[in-house]
């Protein structure tokens, strides 16, 4: 048996609203005692004590909405690669989204992660299924014998589902099985060549715009559709000022509805984008400056349930390319944290509200053992030094792609050292 | 002034697009262009500043005359000029970008001219090579040579380019041409217009630059310049607008609807011209056209962009921007 104290630390643990001074007590793989009182319980004789000098010690956060290029694209990212990552950004449970090749569409897929994760990795990865069978948006995958297995949502990833017929059937028939669909808005038409916002700044680069209203109409349907079904719908990824109005107003009606926003769409806008940078090109687009500040606005009021890295490892082959053509997405595991914490530091988000969207928040919606400090739960966690400026540099990046909208950009708040189930996975 | 007393400096690089110009910069080529004419006019069309040059044309769309002009450019400043065709290629567009950008690089040439579909190809390319880089077109993003020969043009049937009205009539979404114009113009201090059916323009138009107009009659008023712009076949297809009958006969330029500009407004067209779509024959080939003016335009600006891009009179090294 072994036993590991974190002593002279911050304990945010937002699942129990807890910000205080504190111990936090590690036996084996769970932890027994955290926060202030267990200052009282003394050394455990053996124990590997840690002094965290002041810095605080967070929760493990939990990403929700990770690509990894295994299998089928290994040389943008492993599940092992990824894992490292993760921990090396204080993530230490990630949801891996179903875009792999072959598709995570049958349990053979999902045992495949699942026995590749537990070989490989050094972080909890779950995976998600997809809701029809090789993301075709036509036949329903097992969601049973998926969920059995092990995958903790469907989703269809990058594609959004046009049919609604399907959609509702989906919803209705994944509520048996308790599972959450986590859905990305898109309408199959409208915008459909768009690869940054439309408006004016599209319009003078002379790239294809896709108005917001591209993805406000698909989630407006999916609310209906929540609303007919009563099924358990999570927004994957929203990012207008609009698609925030629409997630408050079916919360107001109590719809099962969650919605998450990624730090990208936090952190930057289209202007971003500059001359033609093919790393800011994302899905759905950087919208404009007001969208970014209805985020964090959304974020702070609970609208948006959870922050999620959208990490997507691409590579040279599909980023160095004229902008139109080069594929959409940026990594983000490494940077998630950094990003999030300039919330934190302007004074836009309290600190356990932030934590919480990539921590207790995700854990909830997903129904992972994950994202709290309370004595019982699984050793997961991050020590921070939340005050330490550091700037992200490509060859530090663990990712096996560099593709960063953060390169070169200053954080204030620096991951020091990731547990996972009791042991130590990263250190700075 | 010529060249020859004005040792001019052109503080670019690369020519990748009208933004980033100054109206400095533009007018120091409109007036060596102006120059360049007679070259092109006497019996040897010969210079030699950028002799022992090379120049590639390196065109992933398909362009004759564009090609033929930027060739002749090359070849009457006395360059060597190499065409290279990949517009058939099979491979996927993007990669052949890269992998031709530096098949090309190590063969050390001098100068690169681009055409590409995609908007801000031509600036990725000038990333990856040590040589110039002139954009003939990227996507619909910017057609820089042809805002200048545009300009030249209306210079030398006008006098001058400020305070004119110049409106600009057609497919102002997908145009390169458009963009550039609109910028060059406003540069110039002239008044620009647009005029097209609303699902034809881009996003945000009121905030580039220009006055809209959706009538031609509204747009043409007064009007000391009209530039058409090509109507693509397919944009029947993606909805854009129903057909061409009734395309031409609300923004089709006809006799009719070129009474409402000033009597003695010039008549522009980039080519290649689509016939009773978006203009009718007789104003294309009437006494008001000067589009084959442009075509001879277009030799000279682009004889003007090599020169004061590579000669070293005039670019010193070191004043790369």
């Amino acid at each position: 048996m072994s036993t590991t104290v974190l002593h002279n630390a911050r304990i945010v643990d937002p699942s129990r609203n807890l910000d205080e001074p504190g111990t936090l007590i590690i036996k084996n793989d769970k932890i027994v005692a955290s926060g202030a009182d267990a200052r009282n319980q003394g050394m455990p004789e053996g124990a590997t004590v840690i002094d965290c000098r002041g810095k605080a010690v967070l929760p493990g956060l939990v990403d929700a909405r990770v690509f990894i290029g295994e299998p089928g694209a290994e040389h943008r990212e492993t599940i092992a690669s990824a894992s490292h990552a993760a921990a090396a950004g204080g993530v230490t449970s990630m949801i891996m989204m179903p875009d792999t090749d072959p598709v995570i569409d049958n349990v053979a897929l999902v045992e495949f992660v699942m026995r590749t994760a537990r070989d490989t990795a050094v972080v909890n990865v779950h995976p998600a299924a997809a809701v029809t069978k090789g993301l075709q948006g036509e036949e329903m995958t097992e969601i049973g014998l998926l969920r059995e297995a092990g995958a903790v949502a469907i989703s269809e990833g990058r594609h959004s589902i046009a049919n609604s017929q399907l959609m509702r059937r989906a919803l209705t028939y994944a509520r048996d099985f308790g599972v959450v669909l986590a859905h990305e808005a898109r309408d199959p038409h409208l915008g459909i060549t768009g690869v940054m916002n439309e408006g004016l700044y599209a319009s003078w680069l002379g790239l294809s715009g896709a108005p917001r209203e591209a993805e406000v109409i698909p989630l407006e349907r999916d609310m209906r559709l929540a609303a007919l079904t009563q099924g358990a719908y999570h927004a994957a990824q929203i990012s207008t000022a609009m698609s925030a109005e629409v997630i408050t107003r079916a919360k107001q009606n109590g719809l099962n509805v969650t919605s998450a926003v990624s730090i990208n769409h936090l952190s930057l806008n289209e202007n971003d984008i500059g001359e033609f940078r093919t790393f800011f090109r994302l899905e759905p687009p950087l919208r404009l400056e007001e969208d970014r500040l209805a985020m964090v606005e959304a974020l702070r009021d609970g609208t948006i349930d959870i922050i999620v890295s959208a990490h997507d490892p691409q590579d040279v082959d599909t980023k160095r390319l004229p902008f139109a053509d080069a594929a959409a997405g940026a990594i983000g595991l490494e940077t998630l944290l950094g990003a999030a914490l300039r919330l934190y530091h302007n004074g836009d988000v309290p600190l356990l509200r932030i934590i919480e969207a990539m921590s207790s928040a995700p854990a909830r919606i997903f129904g992972l053992d994950a994202g709290s400090l309370r004595p019982g739960s699984a050793a997961d966690m991050t020590i921070v030094d939340l005050d330490e400026p550091w700037v992200v540099k490509e060859e530090d990046l663990r990712s096996r792609s560099k593709n960063s909208c953060f390169e070169g950009a200053r954080f204030q708040g620096r991951v020091v050292q990731t547990f996972v189930a009791g042991k130590s996975v990263f250190t700075l | 002034m010529t060249s020859e007393t004005l040792p001019l400096l052109f503080p670019h690089r690369h020519l990748l697009g009208i933004k980033g110009l100054s109206p400095q910069d533009i007018v120091q080529l409109l007036d060596l262009a102006e120059s360049e004419i007679a070259v092109s006019r006497q019996p040897e069309k010969k210079k030699s500043v950028l002799r022992g040059r090379t120049q590639i044309n390196l065109f992933f769309e398909a362009s004759t005359r564009t090609q033929s002009s930027f060739e002749l450019a090359g070849k009457r400043l006395g360059a060597d000029v190499m065409n290279m065709s990949v517009g058939n290629s099979s491979v996927k567009k993007g990669e052949t970008l890269i992998d031709t950008a530096m098949t090309l690089n190590a063969m050390r040439p001098d100068i690169l001219i681009i055409r590409h579909s995609s908007a801000g190809a031509a600036a990725l390319l000038a990333q990856k090579v040590g040589c110039s880089v002139v954009n003939a077109g990227d996507g619909a993003h910017e057609h820089p040579t042809q805002a200048l020969l545009d300009a030249l043009t209306i210079r030398r049937a006008k006098g001058k380019v400020a305070r004119l009205i110049v409106t600009i009539c057609g497919d102002v979404l997908h145009s390169r041409v458009a963009r550039s114009n609109i910028i060059l113009l406003n540069a110039l201090g002239a008044r620009v217009r647009v005029v097209a059916p609303s699902t034809l323009l881009p996003s945000g138009i009121a905030h580039m630059g220009a006055e809209v107009f959706h009538k031609m009659e509204d747009g043409l008023k007064d009007a000391d310049v009209v530039m058409m712009l090509r109507l693509q076949r397919e944009r029947m297809a993606g909805s854009f607008v129903p057909s061409v009958r009734e395309y031409f006969r609300y923004h089709g330029l006809d006799r009719e609807k070129l009474k409402y500009a000033k009597p003695d407004a010039i008549v522009m067209h980039p080519g290649p011209m689509n016939r009773g779509v978006e203009i009718a024959s007789d104003v294309a080939d009437g006494v008001q056209s000067v589009i084959q003016e442009q075509v001879e335009m277009g030799v000279a600006v682009r004889m003007a962009v090599m020169e004061a891009l590579l000669d070293q009179r005039r670019n010193a090294e070191g004043v790369a921007g």
